[in-house]
């Protein structure tokens, strides 16, 4: 059997047995012909595969920084008391199991646990003591979980709404009678789409890229990784206009002659499978899926789902494809692009969810509808998911050009202090840079806007962004691997109040070696934002740090030091 | 093959067209320190060791292949800089104890340290307890020394093709594993061969592992027994005018300080600008004056230690960090991975010589209190200058000494400051 079942056959045993047995193990290495060893490095790198018996139910809480915000520690106690589990721990309750998780794409419903991979949204103690006992009475799950739809709370007005419009499903693909793939490619360059999955890449350059490559096996993946914490804005997407992704998706085939497709979902969004199956069955019946689509000779383009198992870094393109070749998820070297070498060694094409979906439109639409919306460079809008502080948290359709402080206006902001735009991997900026606009031009985002009023501790941010980051790295590297542990140091030391403003120049130095060196995106952005944050709020640092002592000792905590000495003696002679 | 010509960091050079990089750089004498990579092989990119800058965008040097035109940047400040700074990672992530290591002269990794010129590190260990497997057949695995450079996961595979190690968890968790069915298949030569590709002493060979004699070792510049004379410039400035100097000996095995009165007759010459304060040579127990500089030795595992350091700093202008336990812990931070309590507990509860209920654990208001781990000096008072070894050569001090008190120009040879 081929190595790309790998992820689907340890589902099925995770699946089926609740975790995947020695046995099981031994058995899946036998039918792919490799060696144990490899089957567990797969294992344990994904962080919804279990090595040991789990419960009926397997609760995931989300510990974002916005969870945290809004509750995550009473949620978490409430969860451990009523069903007498600690997280993680693997305690043999035949019921529960209980595991802390990142971002699971629900910022506007924090905190929000997945049960089963079955949404829970806005849990307090109460509504956690509810479904424990619900539970264990055995009411279906299915029958108590929330709806994780986000709120639209934004759409531009109707002549510069890209994604909300009307829809009609096949709209879009019935243009590619009347055009062939350059003039596809044409109207995307006119529009001058860039890639929403945060590196905005050109979407013409790349398809044309592909394009050129003369291999007869070619590939479009859709990336429904959406791990950027804060972000939720593929999920609407691919809740409301399935149809228009894998249209998006058709025309990439279409162009560059690819007779594949996948989408990669991330498991944390398992709820939306049966919509996007069914919208798929869809498509084959109507003929816009499978052989000779609509019509055109020589047309054939098939699409299956592939779902992941609980890694930020299968977000990056390249690690997204070893995760479907049924590998460990890190990064490739950036030897080769993915257009020439890519699934399987394939050219292959990976897009954002939002790139697909916009495609589609600026097909349907027109390069002309979209000449107005927006900026010089960033044509038409952006879907942005706002959470934290605010009295609207959800989607926004912004038009490219808005500016931090009318966006802030929309949601309802109170006392905004500090602001991560795109994640934790992307940038934090103060209250003097509300007036940036949104755009590549100037601020770019790639889709969350994450708010902080005045009471939050910036160093609680910086704490979670950067444990987040010590555990989603794939390990593959050191700068990253070691790198982030060692910042989360510096956190330490900032909590306890040791730093002094040498350490501050570290951060920033340290984090700049990381940034040069890492192999992958996750390294290169991790030290970021906890860099720029010590300069950009340098006056509530100011009160987190000490003045260089004069006498030239180092700030050490002597009491913290001996304590354990102390409590040994204590309890040796008791 | 076509000749290509390329620039490094301006100087024009040529090679052929696809050529690895390291390689390209070797043929035109630019030396870019390796790990992971291996000759000939597909690049794995993950030690990050030869990060270099190619037309402006740093990447790693072993994945690129050499074409018309590309402009290098391999020994500016900032890479050369930021190539020691992934090595010094390595170090703190990992529980490297040079002196109690098989590889020891064998080791690429610490060869490394010696030819980039590593004195200390600027980033803390980081002191993770780490498993030593010894259940596979023929190896042994100490994932304290293992820096996943996976050069063992690529290359050591049995004869019917399975790999027999492969990356394990994730992020700060992530370990190299061992099919231990399929070690089981290595022969002798193979599992050797397996000790051999390992830059670093992470993989062993049960009952193979220190089988080269001292100055024969992969690593070694000569044979040993060569004694460097010391340097016996005359100083000539004093005035009469002698310089203070004051030592000790914190949680270290006086081995630095045997190391100080190795310079032999050496040591008349010194006495002649130099006078002991507090010190060990001296027996003089309290400052009695202002000192010029202070050498310290070992770090501090117990209050008693902190007291000391924070008086040294009190009392001397200069301070210097001597040898390694001085630097980074060293040896007795071997047990820094371990909780104090069973620590404690092993010593002198559970020992082998202590009788049951006849022993306790010390503790007196007189004795001082045990640390929870043992600190480098850097951590508790400001350090001026580091001098790394374990033992440093006695030349190496001084030298570092004279030049620091009487700006002495000097330069260390190799065998002076390769110390393992
Ligand atoms: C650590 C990391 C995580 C990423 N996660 C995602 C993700 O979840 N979704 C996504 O579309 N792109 C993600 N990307 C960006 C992808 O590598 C890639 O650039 C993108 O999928 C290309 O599609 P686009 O051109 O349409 O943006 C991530 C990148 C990195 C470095
Ligand atoms: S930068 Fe981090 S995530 Fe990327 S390859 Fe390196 S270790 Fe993996
Ligand atoms: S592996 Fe190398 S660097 Fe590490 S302890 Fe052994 S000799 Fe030293
Ligand atoms: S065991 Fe040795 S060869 Fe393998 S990854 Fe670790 S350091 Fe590299
Ligand atoms: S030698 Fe190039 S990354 Fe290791």
């Amino acid at each position: 059997m081929e190595r790309t079942h790998l992820l689907n056959l340890l589902w099925n045993q995770q699946n089926a047995q609740g975790f995947i047995s020695q046995s099981a193990i031994t058995e899946i290495a036998k039918l792919l012909k490799i060696s144990t060893i490899e089957v567990e490095g797969v294992i344990t790198f994904y962080h919804f595969f279990h090595q040991k018996p789990t419960g009926k139910y397997i609760i995931y809480l989300n510990n974002s920084i916005i969870s945290e915000f809004k509750g995550f520690r009473e949620v978490k106690t409430t969860f451990e008391k009523e069903t007498g589990c600690v997280f993680g721990k693997y305690d043999n309750n035949p019921l529960f199991s209980l595991f802390e998780t990142s971002c699971i794409g629900l910022s506007d419903q924090e905190p929000a646990a997945l049960i089963n991979f079955y949404p829970f949204t806005d849990l307090t103690p109460e509504k956690v003591i509810s479904i424990i006992k619900d539970l264990k009475n055995n009411i279906p799950i299915k029958t108590i979980a929330d709806n994780p739809k986000s709120k639209i709370q934004y759409i531009p007005e109707d002549d510069k709404t890209v994604f909300f419009k009307d829809y009609t499903p096949g709209n879009s693909i019935n243009k590619l009678k009347e055009n062939n793939a350059d003039s596809i490619l044409k109207t995307i360059a006119d529009v001058n789409l860039k890639g929403r999955g945060g590196a905005f890449f050109p979407t013409a350059l790349k398809w044309q890229a592909c394009k050129k490559n003369s291999a007869k096996t070619k590939y479009i993946i859709c990336n429904a990784d959406e791990g950027e914490p804060g972000t939720f804005k593929d999920k609407i997407l691919l809740m409301e206009f399935p149809d228009l992704v894998i249209e998006g998706m058709i025309i990439a085939a279409f162009v560059v002659g690819a007779k594949e497709g996948i989408i990669y979902l991330r498991a944390e969004y398992k709820y939306l499978l049966p919509k996007l199956k069914e919208t798929i069955h869809n498509f084959y019946n109507n003929n816009y899926l499978g052989d000779k689509i609509l019509g055109i000779n020589n047309f054939t383009f098939n699409l299956k789902i592939q779902l992941g198992a609980g890694a930020y870094v299968c977000g990056e393109e390249t690690a997204l494809i070893e995760s479907l070749e049924g590998k460990r998820g890190e990064p490739r070297i950036r030897k080769y692009f993915p257009t020439d070498v890519g699934y399987l060694g394939k050219p292959t094409i990976v897009n954002n969810v939002e790139t697909f979906a916009n495609a589609a439109r600026i097909i349907e639409l027109g390069a002309d509808y979209f000449k107005n919306i927006g900026t010089e460079k960033s044509k038409g809008t952006k879907l942005i998911s706002v959470s934290g502080d605010v009295a609207k948290p959800g989607i926004y359709e912004i038009e490219w050009g808005m500016t931090v402080k009318e966006l802030l206006q929309l949601c309802q902001a109170t006392a905004p202090n500090y602001v991560q735009i795109t994640g934790p991997s992307g940038e934090c900026i103060n209250e003097t840079e509300f007036n940036r606009k949104i755009c590549n031009e100037d601020l770019t985002c790639g889709g969350a806007i994450m708010v902080f009023n005045k009471f939050r501790g910036i160093i609680k941010i910086l704490e979670n962004f950067t444990k987040f980051f010590r555990s989603e790295s794939c390990g593959v590297c050191t700068p990253c691997r070691a790198g982030n542990q060692i910042l989360f140091e510096k956190i330490k030391k900032l909590k306890k109040g040791l730093c002094t403003s040498t350490d501050l120049q570290e951060i920033k130095d340290w984090g700049n070696i990381m940034k040069l060196t890492s192999r992958c995106g996750l390294g290169k952005t991790a030290s970021n934002t906890f860099s720029t944050a010590t300069e950009k709020f340098s006056d509530y640092f100011k009160f987190k740090i000490l003045s260089e002592n004069e006498n030239q000792n180092v700030e050490f905590d002597m009491e913290s030091a001996i304590q354990d000495f102390d409590s040994i003696i204590k309890d040796n002679h008791h | 093959m076509k000749t290509v010509t390329f620039k490094i960091d301006g100087r024009v050079c040529t090679t052929k067209k696809g050529k690895n990089l390291i390689e390209a750089a070797k043929q035109n004498g630019v030396f870019i320190p390796t790990l992971c990579h291996f000759k000939n092989r597909n690049p794995l990119g993950t030690c990050r060791i030869c990060s270099i800058k190619l037309n402006g965008r740093s990447i790693a040097g072993c994945t690129i292949q050499v074409d018309e035109g590309m402009d290098f940047e391999v020994n500016s400040t900032e890479m050369l800089d930021a190539r020691k700074a992934i090595l010094e990672m390595m170090f703190v992530e990992g529980n490297h104890f040079c002196p109690s290591c098989e590889k020891s002269g064998d080791c690429a990794m610490q060869n490394l340290g010696y030819e980039m010129g590593i004195r200390y590190t600027r980033f803390p260990h980081l002191f993770v307890d780490r498993l030593v497997d010894a259940r596979p057949e023929r190896i042994v695995v100490n994932q304290n020394r293992c820096i996943r450079c996976k050069r063992c996961v690529e290359e050591v595979k049995t004869k019917d093709g399975y790999t027999v190690f492969n990356a394990t968890n994730r992020g700060n968790e992530t370990v190299i594993g061992i099919d231990y069915k399929q070690e089981a298949k290595l022969s002798e030569v193979e599992a050797e061969r397996a000790m051999e590709i390992c830059p670093t002493g992470s993989i062993l060979v049960k009952g193979k592992s220190v089988a080269k004699p001292f100055g024969q070792r992969k690593y070694d510049y000569g044979q040993l027994g060569e004694t460097i004379p010391f340097n016996k410039t005359k100083i000539n400035h004093t005035n009469g005018n002698k310089k203070i100097v004051a030592t000790t000996s914190l949680a270290g095995c006086f081995g630095c300080h045997m190391s100080l009165l190795d310079v032999d007759l050496g040591l008349l010459d010194l006495l002649e600008v130099i006078e002991f304060n507090k010190s060990p040579i001296t027996d003089i127990k309290k400052f009695s004056k202002h000192c010029d500089i202070g050498l310290i030795e070992g770090g501090c595992c117990n209050t008693d230690n902190i007291e000391v350091l924070r008086a040294f700093r009190k009392n001397c202008d200069i301070l210097v960090s001597v040898g390694e336990c001085a630097i980074w812990g060293g040896l007795p931070a071997n047990r820094n991975t371990i909780p104090l309590e069973e620590c404690l507990k092993e010593a002198y509860l559970n020992s082998m010589t202590s009788e049951d209920n006849e022993t306790c654990i010390p503790n007196h208001e007189d004795i001082p209190k045990i640390l929870n781990k043992v600190y480098p000096n850097h951590e508790i008072v400001k350090i001026d200058y580091h001098i790394p070894g374990c033992p440093p050569n006695a030349n190496h001090i001084w030298s570092v000494v004279k030049n620091i008190l009487f700006d002495e120009e000097f330069s260390i040879a190799y065998p002076e400051f390769k110390y393992d």
